[in-house]
């Protein structure tokens, strides 16, 4: 059967998730891992890395088009939302930063999903606060050496090509390196609280040794850039995925409370259950609006989506998270049960809390708008 | 011109940092504006504003030290996009 989709809207992605990823989300939760044939599926439908342009076999696909396809993913399984994420972020790193070079050697096979990319920048002893890194790069015979490990790395036990982050004298830069380089050592994690089959790993670098192509991006004052650069877009792909979440904890909601009775009465008639299922209408609609604006930023390349994303990211995960407990409290002992799609969304919520910038990052760091000028104004109404 | 691009980044600097005073000459780094996240927006800024690329070579922390350094780089992707 051909999976390839023939346009990359949302109902198109819709009804391919509806088909091929909301049947098969818990079995893949079970087996803690995304089967190959479904990495396959991904390929055919052209959803790696859709944004890159058609020259590089992308499908030139905006970043308000790239939001939506990540929500609906989402929606139906928040553990390949996460292989999309870590992709998206290693190919946008390379076309946005990459040299002539880096990109005609990695964006077509990034594009096509030949090569899946993974993010590595958290450790043992640092994940949100990126300062902390102690894996390093250092200059050697023209090229890089590069040492440390690298924790909780989405899609590591799978990722063919890592974008590394390492300490590079002061600074912190992004460096390529495929899994194949000698020294390359990947450990699986199993048994994770939620996005349980996104098949994490530790991967550690002992002196693996790199050709001067492998730096990403500009050196000394700017190479931070790029990280800020990256976590915007994945905190953005986050949202996203975030908003599928609340949409599929409502789709589910609705749907057991219109079904089931307590005392004669239909769940769907007691008040405190609509109240709970008012707020999540009200709540996926205000999340999506909001990453539809930091999308929408995105694509017109105003700086002003950095901030929209953080507010996005906060909102919508906190949503999720806040839903996903409504969801598993309205379907009761079914939402507990194994196997429950409910139960799946609540551990996954809770990771959506914490991945890209935690929370508490999250709400340290949206508080600079409180101290710009206009606040709280969206950059149209300034103008 | 490179005046008026001098005027246009101050305005966007002052803007996130309201309460401070700021020279065209001053060394922003010096003031602690700086950090990754407000570096990205300030070369996002400069992109979109001014209609320019900054390829990762002009990526140099001479070229955004001071509103002054800013405009003459602007004014330079402005003269090197006419010329090529």
């Amino acid at each position: 059967m051909t999976t390839a989709l023939p346009t990359l809207d949302r109902s198109a992605v819709r009804s391919f998730v509806d088909a091929h990823v909301v049947p098969e989300a818990d079995r893949w939760d079970r087996a803690g891992a995304i089967p190959e044939e479904f990495l396959a599926r991904l390929t055919e439908a052209g959803l790696w890395a859709p944004f890159l342009p058609p020259e590089v076999g992308g499908a030139g696909l905006d970043m308000r088009g790239l939001g939506a396809v990540h929500e609906e993913i989402g929606r139906g399984c928040s553990s390949v939302r996460s292989l999309l994420t870590v992709h998206t972020m290693v190919s946008w790193a390379v076309q946005r930063w990459g040299s002539d070079a880096q990109r005609e050697r990695w964006l077509p096979d990034l594009a096509a999903g030949r090569v899946l990319g993974a993010f590595c920048l958290s450790e043992p002893g640092a994940g949100s606060d990126a300062v902390g890194i102690t894996t390093t790069a250092t200059a050697h015979g023209g090229g890089w050496l590069l040492s440390g490990v690298k924790k909780w790395i989405t899609n590591g036990a799978r990722a063919d090509l890592f974008l590394v982050f390492a300490r590079n004298g002061s600074g912190i830069s992004a460096f390529l390196v495929p899994r194949t380089a000698p020294g390359v050592r990947v450990e699986p994690i199993h048994d994770m609280l939620g996005t349980r089959a996104s098949m994490l790993a530790e991967v550690a670098f002992d002196e693996v040794l790199l050709g001067p192509d492998a730096l990403v991006g500009p050196s000394g004052f700017a190479s931070g850039m790029v990280l800020s650069g990256v976590l915007d877009l994945g905190r953005y792909s986050v949202a996203a995925g975030s908003v599928g979440i609340v949409q599929a904890c409502l789709d589910a909601s609705a749907g057991y409370a219109a079904q089931r009775t307590v005392g004669g009465a239909p769940l769907s008639e007691l008040q405190l259950i609509r109240a709970k299922l008012s707020d999540m209408v009200t709540d996926v609609r205000a999340a999506r609006l909001l990453c539809e604006e930091a999308g929408r930023l995105k694509d017109a390349g105003d700086s002003a989506t950095i901030m929209a994303t953080w507010v996005a990211k906060y909102f919508a995960s906190t949503a999720a998270a806040r839903h996903a407990t409504e969801a598993v409290q309205i379907h009761g002992a079914l939402g507990c049960a194994p196997g429950s799609p409910t139960a799946r969304f609540y551990r996954d919520a809770k990771v959506m809390e914490i991945i890209e910038g935690s929370s508490e990052i999250q709400r340290i760091t949206i508080a600079d708008e409180a101290f710009r000028q206009d606040y709280g104004r969206t950059p149209e109404d300034q103008r | 011109m490179a005046n008026t691009h001098a005027q246009t980044i101050r305005a966007f600097i002052v803007g996130r940092h309201p309460q401070a005073e700021l020279t065209d000459d001053q060394d922003i780094f010096s003031l602690g504006f700086i950090n990754s996240l407000f570096a990205m927006e300030l070369v996002m800024f400069i992109e979109k504003e001014f209609g320019v690329s900054l390829p990762n070579d002009e990526l140099r922390i001479d070229n955004f030290r001071t509103v002054s350094s800013m405009a003459e780089l602007v004014e330079r992707r402005l003269a090197g996009a006419v010329s090529a």
